[in-house]
């Protein structure tokens, strides 16, 4: 287990980093402009491969070093690029019709933590761990979840959406870097692959969805019922 | 001779795509995809039969061919198999030929990745494979490019990434409650989570397990994770639904069974096990109120496939060597008997240009033999006799006794008769209200043909449950009991 001989430097350093993530995660959740999704998501991405880099150095895991430069690839700059694409060529730049406001939704992100932490809590003193860095890592991956969860149920703009899900990604991916560094490259490497096909599909249908629906808003989306 | 058959089973519909994609003739691409869907049929049958063997591994142990896999990809074959078949006279319908090459690659590699998930080893690479059938499929689901077709696309791919990330989350926890065991670094095989089972921590197993479930119970379509499904499975071309429906659902439901012995073996067993059977219920609630009032054909179709995972679902939360042995055997009528209904569902609509139910009237004046084969079809969807249905719901249904779930069995039973009233009564609207007796133009024998192959099997083995057939399924009960407590 890496997190159970943590130095304190490294695990204050790691506490610190999932902590900014998961503030990110709230700049998202707080905000109508899609630009600052956009940016809190690539800073987010940022972060994570920093994360992975310093797991490499301080556990001894040489191959994180490849997931923490793909991850900032991917995720840091190509990602964010292809969305930034999207988004330009909808000409949308912030969300109209939220269901809940950004300010209620920060409140129920909140409460959506600390439903984390308590879970985090129990399945921790369960396995009895020591590290109350594997706890914070459990919190910030279940409340990120959570987060983006929320994201996609009170937006409505396509983009805030696939935001939304990649949001759920970063967290699953934050996690895995502190809980299981030992994780099998290929996999990691598989799934952020996997990541790239899926945003390039969504950016394929939102292009039907402008030509044929004519709007990338949710709310049109209402033909189909019972 | 099992890895041949499992890379003939692999490469034909690969083959297939590359083909599609070099030749974009849409006469050439319609051939070649029919072609994979022989060939990996042809390859799905001996495949079956040799996994009993005992697993086959290959390729440092990513891949895995057990009676299980096999069982589940002989179901998809089939539906592959029919489906191409309804496809050459299906989509020459549509008169989009210039577009159709495009299509058939997709179909071929939708395939590919449902044959994928069946035989993936290690619980990444699995999750991996079903979110590739999900980006493959959605392309499919949108071919027709009504707005209609787009906004089921949409919610399709949003739903399913959204719930399969869970079952992502999962996947690490459960990797994380090996890593006590089993050191920082392994290979998550099956095997491996299964053998380490017992000494995982229960809690962390269970709060993993119930992340796995919601999240392939997702692709499953259980309720009440299942709002992409009717949308999908209507609005896509007739033999994408039966795809979707007969194919890929199952590959899903693969995973929870996998991840179910886990469970049983970390010995929250009954906890797993109730959710599994409430997911069921709940499933077959929401498939039977949709199934009363519904009004478009396809998506009755399409709730009956909300129901038919409820009872799938059911079979493997009741568990015991019925419960699995009836569950497997569902998959398999399932497969025939949606495809068919699809099939059916896609010539009417063609023919008579609609999709609801109340413009669809004397049917079977209209089409005298199909029309008899897609009631066929409908009363054996319901459960009735003489059909496979019949058989397999009847030994879920003592699966459930026999075991501690007797309350869920009585409102299996209840739920299952309101369906019968249900899904019948709108076939006799279609059939028997007076209105348009003219007969209509013939259909293409190829989209009849199919009918006829999966109508006759499904009474064969509804009459006949071969031997051999429930020695291979009770093997495969065998195996997955052989982990649990």
């Amino acid at each position: 287990m890496l997190t159970a001989q943590l130095e304190p430097l490294a695990a204050s350093l790691f506490s610190l980093m999932a902590i900014a993530c998961l503030v990110l995660a709230f700049v998202m959740l707080g905000s109508r402009w899609l630009n600052n999704y956009l940016y809190a998501f690539a800073a987010e991405s940022w972060i994570i491969a920093a994360l992975s880099a310093s797991v490499a150095y301080c556990g001894g895991y040489p191959e994180l070093y490849l997931i923490a430069l793909l991850t900032a690839l991917f995720r840091g700059l190509f990602l964010p690029f292809l969305i930034w694409r999207i988004m330009r060529r909808l000409d949308v730049s912030r969300e109209l019709h939220e269901i809940l406001q950004p300010s209620s939704a920060l409140v129920v992100g909140a409460l959506g933590v600390v439903f984390a932490l308590l879970v985090a809590y129990r399945i921790g003193d369960s396995i009895g761990l020591a590290s109350r860095v594997a706890v914070l890592a459990l919190t910030v991956m279940l409340s990120m979840k959570l987060i983006g969860f929320l994201m996609l149920a009170v937006r409505r703009e396509a983009l805030s959406q696939i935001l939304g899900l990649l949001v759920l990604e970063n967290g699953i991916f934050l996690g895995a870097q502190i809980l299981i560094p030992g994780m099998p490259l290929l996999i990691e490497i598989v799934i952020l692959f996997d990541l790239l096909i899926i945003v390039a599909c969504f950016g394929v249908l939102v292009q039907y969805l402008v030509a044929n629906v004519g709007s990338t808003s949710s709310r049109d989306l209402k033909r189909l019922v019972g | 001779m099992a890895g041949a058959l499992l890379l003939i089973l692999i490469l034909a519909p690969a083959a297939a795509a590359l083909g599609c994609v070099g030749s974009r003739r849409a006469r050439v691409a319609e051939l070649l995809n029919l072609g994979a869907g022989v060939v990996s049929f042809a390859a799905a049958i001996p495949l079956t039969v040799l996994s009993a063997d005992g697993p086959h591994r290959y390729w440092a142990n990513y891949i895995l061919i057990d009676m299980l896999g096999a069982w589940v990809a002989l179901c998809a074959a089939i539906v592959y198999l029919l489906a191409s078949i309804y496809a050459v006279g299906y989509m020459r319908l549509l008169g989009e030929d210039a577009k159709l090459w495009g299509f058939y690659a997709l179909f071929a590699l939708f395939a590919l990745t449902i044959f994928a998930c069946v035989v993936m080893n290690d619980a990444g690479l699995y999750w991996i494979a079903v979110e590739l059938t999900t980006l493959v499929s959605t392309f499919l689901v949108a071919f027709e490019r009504a707005a209609e077709s787009i906004e089921a696309a949409w919610k399709y791919i949003i739903i399913v990434s959204a719930g399969i990330s869970l079952a992502l989350l999962g996947t690490v926890l459960f990797y994380w409650s090996g890593s006590f065991v089993l050191g920082p670094t392994y290979q998550m095989t099956w095997d491996v989570l299964r053998e380490a089972a017992p000494k995982l921590n229960p809690q962390l197993v269970t709060l993993s397990y119930l992340l796995v479930l919601v999240g392939y119970g997702t692709k499953v379509g259980l309720a009440p994770m299942h709002t992409w499904l009717p949308d999908a499975h209507s609005e896509s071309p007739a033999p994408i639904s039966a795809m979707l429906s007969g194919a890929l659902l199952n590959a899903a439901m693969l995973g929870i069974v996998r991840y179910l012995a886990v469970a049983d073996g970390a010995g929250v067993g009954t906890l797993a096990r109730t959710t599994l059977v409430a997911f069921g219920i709940a499933s077959l609630l929401v498939g039977t109120l949709f199934i009363v009032r519904q009004n478009g054909v396809k998506r009755l179709m399409a709730y009956s496939s909300v129901e038919h995972m409820g009872i799938i679902a059911l079979g493997f939360g009741f568990g015991g060597p019925l419960g699995v042995i009836g569950a497997l055997y569902h998959m398999l009528n399932h497969s025939l008997n949606k495809s068919l209904m699809f099939f059916g569902a896609g010539n009417v609509m063609r023919s008579l240009g609609s999709k609801d139910i109340a413009d669809l009237r004397g049917v079977w004046a209209r089409f005298p033999v199909q029309g008899a084969l897609w009631l066929a079809g409908a009363v054996a969807i319901t459960g009735a006799p003489p059909f496979g249905l019949f058989l397999s719901e009847l030994v879920i249904l003592r699966a459930g006794l026999t075991q501690s779930f007797a309350w869920a069995v009585y409102v299996m039973l209840v739920l299952l008769i309101v369906i019968f009233v249900g899904f019948l009564n709108h076939f006799r609207v279609m059939y028997f209200e007076p209105e348009g007796q003219e007969v209509a133009a013939p259909v293409s024998a190829w989209c009849v043909a199919p009918m006829w192959l999966s109508l006759i099997p499904l009474l064969i083995l509804g009459v006949w449950w071969p031997h051999a057939v429930w020695d291979h399924l009770m093997a495969i009960a065998r195996m997955i009991a052989g982990a649990g407590p």
